[in-house]
């Protein structure tokens, strides 16, 4: 057989196999790969939710490991995400630290006195910046930061069970002390 | 008939006093500076809403976009320059948020295939045609001679 004949089908195998590749590595609709990961989390400084005169800081947070949540009291898939996080609050294998991203006080606290406070402490961005500054496109959105402050994952979405198991728990340490979920929030 | 020509006429013609809608008319915000304005119209036709992807910046009424907006008002009213506020937005959310992908090395071979695959037709269209301009029957003896034609 002429060799030739070959190269139609070479060249149709060689198309499957670039459009294979680029649909395995297509990113999810609507996902952002965060180009922070890997880097030090952008400073910030935010108001406590409970006492808006006081503020917590990246600053105050270094050597320690914590999970940054973005939250609002209008996004319906923060609430599907509430369970999940209370749960990794009972677990306390990390703090998890509430950004409450565009909302009300008032509504806020009314949300965490209805369904329960999975924060160890909550902080507010109401108008936004931070939000923009840590590159977040949505809520729900977290980041998992180490006691260096490097952002080591981000889950940009719901944090599922899955996603906990797979992506969170892995990344930290062997059990060890946190600070207790609740306390001084 | 006669009146209901009349309307028309009227109606078309009124549509030439409707004030002029601007596509993004999602965004009222006007920045007291026209030369910064137009800086502006330009970024936020050139990024995307990151939430609403298929829209730019000044087509889409998400929070999200307007927060965008806000902020690159205030980096231009703090004297940044285009560069430097489409580089702080790649930093925050990837080159995704760029209509128009930067040229870099890694990208370099979407721009060179086009060019690489026409070379490589013409160079095929070529080798083709002298293949066949080969075959054109060029032996001065008449072959057909003696052939009864019907």
């Amino acid at each position: 057989m002429n060799p030739r004949f070959l190269v139609p089908l070479a060249v149709f195998v060689g198309l499957v196999v670039v459009l294979a590749v680029g649909i395995n590595h297509s990113r999810q609709v609507g996902v952002l790969q965060s180009p922070l990961v890997g880097h030090a989390i952008p400073q910030w400084e935010l108001p406590m939710l409970t006492d808006p005169g006081r503020s917590l800081s990246s600053r105050e947070l270094k050597g320690q490991w914590y999970v940054l949540n973005f939250w609002g009291t209008w996004c319906y898939a923060c609430r599907a995400e509430h369970e999940q996080l209370l749960k990794a609050q009972r677990d306390a294998r990390v703090q998890i630290i509430g950004v409450d991203w565009k909302d009300e006080n008032a509504a806020a606290l009314d949300w965490l006195s209805k369904l329960g406070n999975p924060y160890t402490q909550v902080v507010t961005d109401q108008d936004g910046r931070t939000a923009i500054d840590l590159g977040v496109a949505a809520a729900p959105e977290s980041f998992l930061v180490n006691p260096e402050g490097v952002i080591v994952y981000k889950e940009p979405g719901v944090i599922t069970p899955q996603s906990w198991q797979h992506e969170f728990l892995p990344r930290l340490p062997p059990q060890r002390g946190v600070p207790a979920p609740g306390a001084g929030s | 008939m006669r009146a209901s020509i009349t309307l028309a006429i009227v109606l078309v013609g009124l549509l030439g006093f409707t004030p002029p809608q601007r596509a993004w008319a999602v965004d009222p915000a006007q920045m007291s500076d026209p030369a910064l304005q137009a800086r502006y119209e330009v970024l936020i036709h050139e990024l995307r809403c990151v939430q609403c992807e298929d829209n730019s910046l000044a087509d889409s009424d998400a929070s999200i976009a307007a927060d965008l907006r806000h902020q690159i008002r205030d980096m231009l009213s703090a004297g940044k320059t285009d560069g430097e506020i489409k580089a702080y937005l790649v930093s925050r959310y990837s080159e995704f948020i760029l209509f128009r992908p930067e040229y870099s090395w890694r990208n370099a071979w979407l721009w060179a295939l086009p060019a690489v695959l026409l070379l490589l037709g013409v160079f095929v269209a070529v080798r083709v045609i002298r293949q066949r301009a080969a075959l054109i029957d060029d032996d001065p003896v008449d072959d057909d001679a003696g052939v009864a034609r019907p």
